[in-house]
C-alpha cells in the first residue's frame, strides 16, 4: 500500500505534530498495553503521590487485553478495545507526557483538548482483527499488576503494527470526516 | 423420559466456547466477502480484506477471531421429557465454560461484581436462559458476547403513539451515537414488544439468526430491509472510517405487548457475532 508512514517508538512530540488524521502508519518498538483496571491503578497512584510503574514521557499505550498465548507462541489474539473507556484517565498521562494511544472508537472533548495543547496523537487499529494484529507482536511481558490477569500492565515490542491517525494533535478527527464523505440519512437528535 | 448426564453437557459446552470463538459463521464471512466488492470506500475495503484475513488466521491457528471472547451467554432449549443426570445443569454449563476458555486459550473476561470488579478468573458464571420445550432433546446454543458492541446496546419504553416510526427513529439513534465503537459492520438485533427484559431477550436472540436470513413475516422483512437500507445510509462503514457497509443485517423479533406499551430493544454486535450449537 502507498503512503505508510514509519513510526518508531518512543514517539516524540515533534513526530507526533507531523501526524494528521487519515495517515496510515506502521509502528515499531515499544507499546505498553494497559486497559481500563491498569488506568484505574495509575491515576490511584498518582494520588498518592507514587511514581507510575513506567516511565511515561514519549510512549504509546495500546488499549487492549490479549487472549492467552498458546505454547510457543508470543500472545494470544490482541485487538484494540474501546477508547472511550479510558477517557476520564487519559488527560492527566497526556499531561505526564504520554504521546500515543491506539485504540477504536469516540474519544471525549477532554481527551482530545489535552492532545491539543500537549501533543499526542490518537491511532486507531482495527477493531475485532485480534488474530492479525497479534502476528506484529514480537514480545510480552508483564510490567506491573499481573493480579488483574488480562488488564495487567504488559511491556509488548511490535513490529510494523499498522494503524491510521484517528486523531491528531490539532484535534482533527478521521471519524466525522471519513463519515461526511459516505452519509446520507441524517439522525435527529432528541432529548432522552 | 430420555437421560442426559451432566458431563455430556459440560463436554459440548467446552467445545462450542471454542468453536465460536475460533470459527467465523459462514454467513457473516459471506457478508465480509460480499461488502469488499461493493464498498466505496478504499479505506472500507482495506478494513473488510483485513478481517477476513483475520477469520482465516483464527480458524487455521486456532486462535480467537477477537481478543474479547466475551460473556458466555448460553441458551438452552431443554425438552420436557428430557431428564437431567449427574449434577445440576447450570452447574454443567459453566464447568463446559470453565473447560473451554482455559483449554482454549480465550480470555477471562468476567469480574465477580460490578463494583469490587475482581475478575473470577475463568469466565464464569456464564448467562444462561433456559426455554423448556416439547419432545425429548436439549439444544444448547453458546453465543460469547463483546463489551464493545454491548455497551452500544439499550432499551427504550415507547408509548404506542410512537408507532413504527418512533421504533424506525430509535434503532437509527443507536447506530449513530455507536458510531465507529461496536466495530461495524455489525449485526443488529432488535426486540419488539413484550415486556422491558423481554424485548431485551428477543433482541439478543435475533442476533442467532443468520445475517441473510430474514424474518419469514412479511411486514417485519420489510421493516429489516428498510432499516437496513438507512443505517448503510449513516455512512460509518467498515471500523467507523467512513463507509457504506455499516451493518450486515438488522434482525428483528416481534411478540405481543401491553396495551399501554411499546418496548424496543436494540443490541448492537460487532461484525464477529459469535454462536455455535449442538443438539443432544
Amino acid at each position: 500500500m502507498d503512503n505508510v508512514i514509519t513510526l518508531n517508538t518512543p514517539l516524540t512530540r515533534d513526530i507526533v505534530r507531523k501526524l494528521k488524521a487519515g495517515d496510515h502508519a506502521e509502528i515499531s518498538g515499544v507499546v505498553y498495553a494497559a486497559r481500563d483496571a491498569a488506568h484505574k491503578r495509575f491515576i490511584e497512584m498518582l494520588d498518592e503521590g507514587k511514581e507510575l510503574p513506567f516511565d511515561i514521557k514519549d510512549q504509546v499505550i495500546y488499549y487492549v487485553g490479549p487472549c492467552p498465548a498458546r505454547p510457543g507462541e508470543v500472545i494470544g489474539s490482541a485487538g484494540p478495545t474501546t477508547s472511550g473507556r479510558m477517557d476520564a484517565y487519559t488527560p492527566r498521562l497526556i499531561e505526564l507526557g504520554l504521546t500515543g494511544m491506539i485504540g477504536k472508537g469516540l474519544r471525549s472533548g477532554e481527551v482530545v483538548e489535552a492532545m491539543k495543547k500537549y501533543g499526542a496523537v490518537y491511532f486507531g487499529a482495527v477493531g475485532g482483527a485480534g488474530a492479525l494484529l497479534s502476528r506484529c507482536i514480537i514480545s510480552e511481558e508483564i510490567a506491573a499488576f499481573p493480579e488483574l490477569g488480562p488488564e495487567a500492565l504488559r511491556r509488548l515490542v511490535v513490529r510494523n503494527f499498522p494503524v491510521v491517525v484517528v486523531t491528531d494533535s490539532e484535534g482533527r478527527d478521521l471519524y466525522s470526516s471519513g463519515r461526511e464523505s459516505f452519509q446520507r440519512v441524517f439522525v435527529q437528535k432528541r432529548e432522552g | 423420559m430420555r437421560e442426559i448426564d451432566v458431563s455430556q453437557i459440560t463436554e459440548i459446552v467446552e467445545k462450542l466456547c471454542m468453536q465460536a470463538n475460533y470459527e467465523l459463521n459462514a454467513d457473516i464471512m459471506a457478508a465480509l466477502e460480499e461488502g469488499i466488492k461493493h464498498e466505496e470506500s478504499e479505506t472500507g475495503r482495506r478494513v473488510l480484506c483485513q478481517l477476513v484475513e483475520n477469520a482465516r488466521i483464527a480458524a487455521r491457528e486456532r486462535m480467537a477471531i477477537c481478543q474479547d471472547t466475551g460473556m458466555a451467554v448460553v441458551f438452552i432449549e431443554l425438552g420436557q421429557d428430557v431428564h437431567v443426570t449427574g449434577g445440576s445443569l447450570y452447574e454443567a454449563v459453566n464447568e463446559g465454560v470453565r473447560r473451554g476458555y482455559e483449554n482454549g486459550f480465550l480470555r477471562k473476561s468476567v469480574v465477580s461484581d460490578p463494583f469490587d470488579r475482581k475478575n473470577t478468573g475463568d469466565n464464569t458464571p456464564a448467562v444462561i436462559h433456559c426455554d423448556i420445550v416439547e419432545g425429548d432433546r436439549l439444544r444448547i446454543t453458546v453465543a460469547p458476547k463483546g463489551f464493545g458492541s454491548e455497551n452500544m446496546s439499550g432499551v427504550k419504553m415507547l408509548k404506542p403513539s410512537d408507532g413504527i416510526e418512533g421504533v424506525k427513529a430509535y434503532i437509527l439513534e443507536m447506530v449513530d451515537k455507536a458510531g465507529p465503537n461496536p466495530c461495524p459492520p455489525i449485526v443488529v438485533g432488535v426486540g419488539i414488544g413484550g415486556t422491558m427484559e423481554k424485548a431485551a431477550l428477543l433482541a439478543k436472540k435475533a442476533l442467532l439468526r443468520p445475517v441473510d436470513r430474514r424474518n419469514s413475516d412479511e411486514r417485519i422483512r420489510k421493516l429489516e430491509e428498510q432499516l437496513l437500507g438507512l443505517i448503510n445510509g449513516l455512512g460509518i462503514g467498515p471500523a467507523g472510517l467512513g463507509g457504506r457497509l455499516t451493518a450486515m443485517a438488522v434482525n428483528i423479533e416481534v411478540f405481543p405487548t401491553h396495551i399501554a406499551g411499546l418496548p424496543v430493544a436494540v443490541n448492537i454486535s460487532c461484525h464477529v457475532t459469535r454462536h455455535a450449537e449442538a443438539v443432544i
